[in-house]
């Protein structure tokens, strides 16, 4: 436990402040706001929880690829695993240090939203309950992405970038999942964003497709396969580019 | 547990990299307050062996226990008993020095109040107290390493595992760092530390461990294994007209190779052989053409050791 919170301390004192962090967490989702959303016709209020949920996967899984690789690059790794802690350790500090960012922007966001543009929340409880377990879930997925890294940020930067981009675009974000058919929704069903998108809109009292325990079921059962896979691939690249 | 005679046992470890043994059955034990030294060229088997011991690399074969705690077992309280300087690992470049300390001292459970104190000792005894507030992306490399060595004794180990400590130092760090091994040493910490400097390890270890190619070739006090050493000095001489490589056996010389017209004679007194070269030379009626010294060599000293069942004059073409 006291291992976990050290280590997302750690995380929080070096890695936020780290371009990659800040580009592909912070300014892309803005960018991608921006591009879909502005000077269209569409009802802004309507596409907020969506809007957020992106932003709260931008954010989250931005800082988990990040720390391994760079901490290998830096040769901070070997000393950090001579620490009395175990892999499973560094994974859950890794996966807390994203998880905290992607909440704390995304509430950010929200207030932002309910001030300028009047946003309305249903269900301040199950807002919170898709915030801490997107959160979570997402965070471990940039963990796990850093998992079978060597020693180079910028490439684990680049591969993470092009799994996390198209997973926008199936999961009900842009287009209401009401409004898919065949192939296409049966994709989305396999983005746990698009489940994290549903658990938003129940919150907001938006558009649903699913019932808000699907969402929560599956959020947590993603989130848990994420945290197990990343600690048993990370097992086994420790030493990789050491 | 297993006998508290010993800080760090380790049995038959065993690594391979695909084909390559890079560690073969390694075997040895390490007594409690011992400075225990690690010797051998690059590519040895010294990281990889520093590596299992530390809980960092799972061995393909044996075990390790430190402090009686079993690696397999008990890992976190094994590591809770080291200190660790890895040979290229550094400390946060982005973090202050006591932000550095602070961050250790917290993984190893240290109170609030203890790493303020820990802090202030060991930087003011290293010099850096004034710079203590400093991002370490600012410091030089020797005030680099007098953190990492602060960092890895924040919490007083038991046991501390260097991997070549000194190397790449200027000559103040180095004096600096070893004075600071040696009072550790003196209030009771269990050091081991690798090197693949000969002088370093006389001059620092209780005991060394010989490793090459993976394979421990020797283990003793430094001055049993000086004259192994000693039998790796050389003189290099031709003569001519060229004489047979049988000719120079006798006297001191221990082993004789010959590279182009040289001839390389190993030996543990360079005075004698000089005489006794010279006086070949005469006998023989031939002129020497040149004739150098060379000191001890350690990878010729390895060589030796690994084939030490052979005494007398060995020729090698
Ligand atoms: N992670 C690794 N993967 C493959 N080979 C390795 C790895 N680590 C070390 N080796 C090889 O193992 C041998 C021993 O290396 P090492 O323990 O680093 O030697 P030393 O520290 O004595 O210089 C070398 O031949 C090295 O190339
Ligand atoms: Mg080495």
């Amino acid at each position: 436990m006291r291992g976990i919170a050290v280590t997302t301390e750690k995380n929080m004192r070096i890695y936020y402040r780290k371009a990659p962090v800040v580009i592909f967490g912070l300014l892309f989702p803005l960018f991608m706001f921006v591009a879909f959303f502005i000077g269209r016709e569409l009802e802004i209020e309507l596409f907020f929880p969506a809007f957020l949920a992106m932003t709260l996967f931008f954010t989250s899984s931005s800082v988990g690829p990040l720390i391994t690789p760079w901490e290998k690059q830096a040769r901070t790794f070997e000393r950090l695993l001579s620490y009395p802690i175990t892999v499973g350790t560094l994974v859950l500090g890794d996966m807390a240090a994203g998880m905290l960012f992607g909440a704390a922007i995304s509430v950010l966001v929200l207030l932002v939203g309910v001030a300028f543009v009047g946003v309305g929340i249903s269900s301040i409880v199950l807002f919170l309950a898709a915030l801490i377990l997107g959160a979570i879930c997402f965070a471990s997925m940039g963990v796990l992405l850093a998992a079978p890294a060597s020693s180079s940020p910028s490439n684990i930067m680049m591969l993470s970038s092009l799994i996390r981009f198209p997973l926008i675009f199936i999961s009900g974000i842009f287009i209401p999942l009401g409004e898919l058919e065949g192939l296409r929704l049966a994709t989305s069903y396999a983005s746990p964003l698009t489940y994290l998108v549903d658990a938003m809109n129940h919150a907001a009292g938006g558009p649903t497709s699913m019932p808000v325990v699907v969402d929560i079921a599956v959020l947590t059962a993603v989130s848990a396969v994420f945290l197990m896979a990343a600690t048993a691939i990370h097992k086994r690249s420790l030493m990789k580019g050491l | 547990m297993t006998s508290k005679a010993y800080a760090l046992e380790a049995s038959h470890l065993t690594k391979s990299f695909g084909a390559l043994k890079a560690v073969d059955d390694v075997s040895f034990s390490v007594y409690q307050g011992e400075i225990f030294g690690f010797l051998g060229p690059n590519g040895a088997g010294k990281t990889t062996t520093l590596r299992m011991l530390t809980g960092l690399l799972t061995p393909d074969d044996g075990r390790v226990a430190i402090q009686g705690f079993d690696l397999q077992t008990s890992l976190v309280k094994a590591k809770m008993q080291m200190g660790v300087i890895p040979e290229v690992g550094t400390i946060y470049v982005d973090l202050t020095a006591e932000q550095n300390l602070a961050l250790t001292g917290r993984y190893y459970g240290l109170s609030r109040e203890r790493i303020a104190q820990r802090t202030k000792e060991l930087l003011s005894a290293l010099g850096l107290y004034d710079r203590r507030a400093d991002r370490v992306r600012t410091y030089s490399k020797g005030m680099r390493q007098r953190i990492s060595f602060a960092c890895a004794i924040i919490h007083e180990p038991s046991v501390l595992f260097m991997d070549e400590p000194t190397e790449g130092l200027d000559v103040q760090s180095r004096r600096l760092l070893i004075d600071m091994v040696l009072e550790l040493n003196r209030k009771g910490c269990t050091i081991f530390l690798t090197t693949h400097n000969i002088e370093e390890a006389n001059a620092l270890c209780q005991r060394v461990a010989i490793i090459n190619k993976g394979r421990l070739v020797a283990l003793d006090r430094p001055e049993t294994l000086r004259s192994s050493f000693e039998k790796t000095q050389s003189v290099e001489v031709s003569f001519d007209p060229p004489l047979d490589g049988d000719a120079l056996c006798g006297g001191h010389v221990s082993k004789v190779e010959t590279s182009g017209d040289k001839f390389i004679l190993y030996t543990d007194d360079l005075h004698g052989t000089i005489e006794y070269v010279t006086d070949i030379a005469r006998q023989r009626g031939v002129r020497i053409l040149s004739l150098r010294t060379r000191g001890p060599s350690l990878e010729e000293a390895f060589v030796m050791l690994t084939e030490s069942t052979s005494r007398g004059c060995v020729i090698n073409d």
